[in-house]
């Protein structure tokens, strides 16, 4: 198992390297000039123009430039953030524990909502309890989540008022412990409900199609023949083998979630990883911008180790397999 | 509830009793005739063979006595299926559960590793068709000693295996401990031997015939194969497109085929032998 792990983890690392070559070279790509940008919409003295760029050793040869970047990054210096007057780095670490944190509770509900929808879904043998529970599932799949997120502040927050509309917490809190987490679940409380809904959904549909294909494995009618229970054969023998490729998408799903919900964060001013890359996007703050995405790539690479691990964990083919 | 109360002269002593079963699927807007009028009966202790090419009905037949059916939608199921004297079709979804459990028939399969769970240990496979008991003796001792009767010579190590650790043959004979589990007085055997290799196949058959005489369960094996037959059935019931054409003694049927099907299932198979022991 340990083999398995550290095979998975030295294949990971040759990745990190194309991705964070890939990712200066498309920075280089972008038109428009650095200097330029960092001024506004000023002409730049030339004087000022050559102390930046021997600061920032603009001018060195393309493949200079690169080597410095991977190496900087390797050590773990991503550069410095013009437009936040800070080191890349700290700016990632500071936003990323939030976004870390909805994206966990979103899925901490999602994961058991998508389930439970699925099985019930899979496993019944009314056609208009499927019908009524997966149409419902995708019409609340389709609603984009910036508007279900403002239906949700327009319901829960505006007009029945328990929820705060926008933002991670109050300006000043007084809260100590217990008080202050349940302050902060107020604030988490709705972006982390249309995470956990949409995504919930896209499980639902998953787990659905994934409990029918068990529900036709011979082992299922084996169970049948040994006078199980229908809840024995639901709990014993269909709800972890059908959980398997929920595992993998709900994996990938939290891998890239981690880069942050864009939408979300933006609808609720949720200051993640996906607010930091919008508004580095519009300021064009390039190095912060390659800098979340390296980060990014870097989740969903760990995420994908996981799920491996999580996927040998639950189905011993794979273990003796790997 | 009326036709329970009708007396049968002669069934009395049958284990399992089957009248006109009728069994149609719906297979999209048309409805097919799998099982089309059969009767058929196993007396306790007894090996009954069902033969028939694939398609004729042999494992619909035993499909719907032991209340398994398929996930095709069946359109008709109807006929007499009478266990010990009680109503199959008529019995409620926590009594047929019973008898599955406890005392009643159990079941194998053709794909041993496909109706086995490749989750779960072996073990614990076995274990939870163990019949509820009362006794002194642990779930695992009952579980040891049901692989021993199979023949494992090392229960430990296999009920700690999970499916695909095991050879074709083992899985086979883990679905047979499965099976046992239960006590059974009626084992239903669909094809059990068909996915194996051929030396494997008679090691399988002759665990079970050595099972079926020491514990003087009755047995229905279903197959395509009148080899088996020959070896191990009592009686022989042979199938074609859901009817039963003919129903014989063993030798009878071999050595007097009555219907013009059977002959030729009997003359296939003797050329199938001869290919083998041409080593072909």
């Amino acid at each position: 198992m340990l083999r398995f792990i550290l095979q998975r983890a030295f294949y990971a690392l040759p990745l990190i390297l194309v991705i964070i070559v890939v990712m200066f070279t498309l920075l280089h790509l972008i038109p428009g000039d650095p200097v330029q940008a960092l001024v506004g919409d000023y002409p730049v003295p030339p004087a000022y123009r050559q102390a930046i760029e021997e600061k920032y050793r603009l001018n060195d040869p393309f493949l200079t430039q690169v080597w410095n970047y991977v190496t900087a990054v390797l050590q773990g210096d991503f550069g410095y953030s013009y437009q936040n007057q800070r080191p890349v780095l700290g700016l990632i670490l500071e936003r990323a524990p939030r976004t870390i944190l909805l994206a966990s509770v979103g899925f901490a509900f999602a994961i058991p909502l998508g389930m439970a929808i699925g099985v019930i879904t899979g496993t019944t043998r009314s056609a208009t309890t499927d019908k009524i529970w997966t149409t419902s599932a995708l019409i609340a799949y389709a609603i984009p989540t910036f508007w279900l997120g403002q239906l949700l502040v327009m319901f829960f927050a505006l007009r029945l008022g328990w929820f705060p509309t926008q933002g991670i917490g109050p300006l000043v809190s007084r809260a100590h412990g217990f008080d202050w987490v349940l302050e902060r679940g107020r604030y988490l409380a709705l972006p982390a409900l249309a995470f956990a809904i949409h995504e919930g959904m896209r499980f639902a549909r998953i787990m659905r199609a994934s409990v029918i294909d068990t529900l036709s494995q011979g082992y299922i009618i084996t169970a049948r023949s040994k006078g199980l229970t229908r809840g024995q054969i639901i709990r014993r023998h269909v709800l972890r083998n059908s959980s398997l490729p929920l595992v993998t998408v709900a994996g990938y799903a939290f891998g890239s979630a981690l880069s942050g919900a864009v939408l979300l964060e933006t609808v609720f001013t949720w200051p993640g990883l996906g607010l930091l890359m919008v508004d580095s996007i519009r300021l064009r703050d390039n190095l912060t911008v390659v800098g979340v995405v390296i980060f990014s790539a870097l989740a969903v690479i760990l995420m994908n180790l996981l799920v491996d691990i999580l996927y040998a964990l639950l189905d011993p083919r794979i273990r003796t397999g790997g | 509830m009326t036709a329970s109360q009708i007396h049968r002269p002669g069934t009395a002593e049958h284990l399992l009793d089957v009248r006109n079963l009728k069994v149609c699927f719906q297979v999209s807007d048309r409805a097919v005739r799998a099982v089309d009028g059969v009767d058929f009966h196993v007396k306790p202790a007894e090996c009954v063979g069902v033969v028939g090419e694939s398609g004729s009905g042999k494992s619909t037949l035993i499909r719907a006595i032991s209340r398994l059916m398929p996930n095709l939608r069946v359109s008709e199921l109807s006929g007499d299926l009478r266990f010990e004297g009680r109503d199959i079709l008529g019995m409620s979804e926590r009594d047929i559960r019973a008898l599955r459990r406890s005392q009643g028939f159990s079941m194998i399969f053709q794909d041993p590793l496909g109706y086995l769970n490749p989750t779960h240990r072996v073990g614990r496979q076995i274990a939870e068709a163990l019949s509820p008991h009362s006794k002194g003796e642990s779930d695992s001792q009952r579980v040891h000693s049901l692989l021993e009767e199979v023949g494992f010579s090392d229960p430990k190590s296999v009920a700690h295996s999970f499916p695909h650790e095991l050879s074709g043959g083992m899985r086979q004979r883990v679905m047979i401990a499965i099976a046992l589990a239960s006590d059974p007085k009626l084992l239903f055997a669909d094809e059990p031997t068909t996915a194996l290799d051929a030396t494997v196949q008679l090691q399988v058959l002759q665990t079970l015939y050595r099972i079926h005489k020491e514990r003087n369960m009755a047995v229905v094996i279903i197959t395509h194969d009148l080899g088996v037959v020959a070896e191990l059935c009592d009686r022989v019931y042979v199938m074609q497109t859901g009817k039963v054409v003919e129903t014989a003694g063993t030798v009878d049927l071999f050595e007097r085929p009555k219907h013009s099907y059977s002959a030729r299932l009997i003359e296939l198979s003797a050329h199938r032998i001869n290919f083998r022991s041409a080593g072909l």
